[in-house]
């Protein structure tokens, strides 16, 4: 049955349903929906609720309670990730499982609470300091932030790794009819190294990101970097729409994608064969299907869509390798690519 | 043969890195034997700090967390909120807990969290090489401060016990020096009740231990205990703050 | 089938809940629905608005750029939205704080005096669904049962009461789009 679900709440709803019992957070607009709704529902289904006193002091609380087996989420939106970027490297380097959600806004600096896309360097880049990688899940509706959502937690607990589920203000605050399902289950490896007492039974078990060792802690890079290529290898996700014949192809994730799609409506209608590559994981980013699509003899041109000056037009680049052109619709601090501007770009360059 | 000492339950088999003449070993010893004589030893995670105390997970016997700096309190709450049975704790410096960390042993405190912190205040930064802290005395040289901490610039040396036995979250506060054998006695007990609480569930308990860094402040262990004595006791007076 | 409609006005007039509200019948009739709020300090008492879009196909986009319908509860509202109408589509004023008129000559104008109605009725708290009751009745794309339906989930227990103020209040809405 559908029911009409605000994308806040379907992600605190979705975190819920996914058995995840302990969320620690910090109020910031436009995600507030989350931890409210958690406050309040947490602990009818015994879970725990914290208010930390900051977005690091949240982080951290995610990384114990991680670390002592549990599944957990915290939740911001862009200036608030910043301050989390402390534990995320640490969770990454630690091998912790966790589920972080951006429900992105205007930025730099403090910007604004208008929807945004400019968190996408942070977000697949690692965004704290060292080599690591967080999987980044991209919905571009309220189902997919209700399903997404809950898929990052095996995720998470497959890889031993941060998830991000990555959105903006508008998937946050916009409300959809959804369906509760729920993903297909993954086989969970068993936590053998989680603190929650060894009760004499085992050796003490460590949570670390210390490798004083020069050796260790090449030792520890490589490690994960092998489990990265893996994941590049079997969880990157894309869709395409009205791509097998495209002469132009919009890339657009997220909010983005939604506009991009009605400016391949628009486009058909004129009789120009438009097509859309929409990223799901924005790590791994699909650079090989990308690569194909525009490899198509029909392809012109390539038109990179986004809610930022320009960030993921990078990855699109490197996928194409030159092959074609690429070409940028880049709004920022609130604004979006609107159809119509997509598509007086896209007649420009097939002009 | 009869054996007249071992080494506690609570420590692992491993040869500290600490400095000859440091305190942090003695302090070590307290907690580890605080758990074996409580037999919370498999019931028991311990948050390491970054500090000189960083690699106390590798020494102490129960399960073990290593934090970011300063952010052992909110590590700790989060093993706390899952684990509510076990008993956590952190072991935190100055510079960790009084610095980058105040928030987080303020709120900590302020929620009421059901864990022991034990604060090793030696005055000094001691892993980075002698940087100014914020327990660092007016006067007191430091490569950071190496015409000696100004109070005109450099502010007072916070007071941790005094200032966290204000919040009603904290049900126990007491500050002691680790530099003698009545010290040590009353260090442990101190922890030891600290711990006792807990496991009540009464509420934050913090126990402030004076400690030596005589390599930072460029003594001779004998020469920095009598240093404690004189200049960082008067500053920080030993006793409960909260009971 | 597609209808984007905007609905605009001050703080605390009942924007979102009509918005919410239409939505939430159009998942019921069936269609595929979305609601977008204007989001932050606007909800303070400021001006604020909410896109829908109600579809018999699927929705492409969830932002509103040329509304079918627009929906405008206060005087800025039309005065900032009327330009941006689909030709042919309609707007629905509020007469009772909006003195002007719209200017556009392509697009079908309602004036709905919401308050008046709603004083009538006993409670300004139902301005708001005198205008939903227009709106529906002018587009006629859904029933008034399927809010009535509604309505008597939300209002349940000693609010049961509440349910015919509301459906009363969306009849006297219909009857100043009926002539």
């Amino acid at each position: 049955m559908k029911e009409l679900w605000k994308g806040n709440e379907a992600v605190a709803e979705a975190a819920m349903r996914a058995g995840c019992r302990y969320f620690f957070g910090y109020p910031i607009t436009p995600q507030n929906e989350i931890p409210e709704y958690l406050a309040k529902h947490m602990p009818a289904r015994g879970g725990v609720f914290v208010q930390a006193e900051s977005e690091i002091a949240a982080i951290n609380m995610i990384y114990g309670a991680s670390g002592a087996g549990a599944r957990v989420m915290t939740s911001s939106s862009s200036p608030g990730i910043s301050l989390k970027q402390e534990g995320i490297t640490y969770l990454a380097c630690a091998e912790l499982p966790a589920v972080i959600v951006n429900m992105m806004r205007g930025g730099p600096g403090l910007g604004n609470i208008a929807p945004s896309q400019a968190d996408y360097y942070q977000a697949t880049r690692g965004g704290g300091n060292g080599d690591y990688r967080t999987i980044v899940l991209a919905p571009a509706s309220i189902q997919e932030a209700a399903d997404f959502t809950q898929e990052a937690f095996d995720l998470a607990d497959v890889y031993r790794m941060p998830v991000i589920v990555l959105a903006d203000g508008t998937i946050g605050q916009m409300m959809e009819a959804i369906e509760w399902r729920t993903p297909p289950r993954r086989e969970l490896p068993a936590k053998e190294w989680a603190t929650n007492g060894h009760r004499g039974e085992r050796p003490h078990n460590i949570i670390n990101s210390l490798f004083l060792d020069v050796a260790d802690c090449e030792e520890q890079n490589c490690r994960l970097q092998e489990r990265y290529e893996l994941i590049a290898e079997r969880e990157t996700r894309y869709e395409e729409y009205m791509a097998e014949d495209a002469e132009v192809l919009f890339v657009a994730y997220g909010t983005s994608a939604r506009l991009a799609r009605a400016a391949v409506l628009k486009l058909r209608a004129q009789g120009v064969k438009a097509g859309l590559f929409r990223p799901i994981t924005l790590w791994p980013f699909p650079e090989v299907a990308l690569h194909a699509r525009a490899a198509m003899p029909s392809m012109k041109a390539v038109i990179a869509a986004e809610m930022s000056t320009g960030q993921m037009i990078d990855d699109v680049k490197l996928a194409v390798n030159g092959i074609r052109p690429v070409y940028l619709v880049g709004r920022s601090g609130g604004a979006m690519p609107m159809p119509m501007e997509l598509v007086e770009l896209a007649l420009e360059v097939l002009a | 043969m009869k054996t007249v000492y071992q080494r506690s339950k609570g420590l692992m088999d491993a040869p500290t890195h600490y400095c000859p003449g440091c305190t942090h070993g003695v302090i070590h010893k307290l907690v580890a034997e605080t758990l074996e004589e409580l037999g919370i030893i498999g019931t028991t995670v311990g948050v390491a700090p970054v500090g000189c105390s960083v690699f106390s997970y590798n020494y102490f016997a129960c399960d073990m967390q290593e934090a970011a700096h300063g952010r052992a309190p909110a590590v700790a709450t989060g093993i706390k909120r899952v684990h509510p049975d076990l008993a956590v704790f952190t072991y935190q410096g100055d510079g960790d807990l009084a610095a980058i960390g105040t928030a987080e042993i303020v709120h900590a405190a302020m929620r009421g969290e059901k864990i022991t912190t034990i604060f090793v205040n030696n005055a000094i930064y001691g892993m980075t090489g002698g940087q100014m802290a914020p327990t660092t005395l007016v006067g007191q040289k430091a490569t950071t401060a190496p015409f000696g901490r100004d109070k005109e610039r450099q502010g007072s040396p916070l007071r941790m016990c005094e200032m966290l036995a204000t919040i009603d979250g904290c049900v126990y506060a007491e500050r002691v020096a680790a530099v003698d054998v009545p010290g040590i006695l009353k260090a442990k007990r101190a922890i030891k009740k600290a711990f006792q609480l807990q496991l009540e569930g009464a509420g934050f308990t913090f126990v402030e231990v004076l400690s030596t860094c005589p390599t930072n402040w460029g003594l001779t262990p004998r020469d920095a205990i009598a240093w404690l004595k004189e200049n960082m006791v008067p500053y920080f007076p030993l006793g409960v703050y909260k009971q | 089938m597609t209808h984007e409609i905007i609905i605009s006005g001050f703080g605390g007039q009942g924007v979102m809940a009509i918005g919410k509200t239409l939505a939430e019948a159009g998942m019921h009739e069936g269609l595929a629905v979305s609601w977008l709020p204007s989001y932050g300090p606007e909800m303070r008492g400021g001006t604020a608005n909410c896109a829908v879009v109600l579809t018999s196909g699927e929705i492409i986009s969830p932002m509103v750029q040329e509304p079918t319908e627009l929906i405008a509860m206060n005087k800025p509202s039309l005065t900032k939205f009327e330009p941006t109408i689909a030709p042919g589509g309609m707007v629905f004023v509020n007469s009772s704080i909006t003195e002007i008129k719209a200017q556009r000559t392509d697009i079908v104008a309602y004036y709905i005096p919401c308050l008046e109605i709603a004083h009538e009725l006993g409670s300004a708290k139902v301005a708001n669904m005198v205008m939903l009751g227009a709106y529906i009745a002018a587009t006629g794309f859904i029933r008034p049962e399927t809010i009535r339906e509604m309505l008597t989930h939300i209002f349940t227990g000693p609010k049961a009461a509440l349910v015919e103020l509301n459906v009363e209040a969306l009849r006297r809405g219909a009857g100043c789009v009926d002539g």
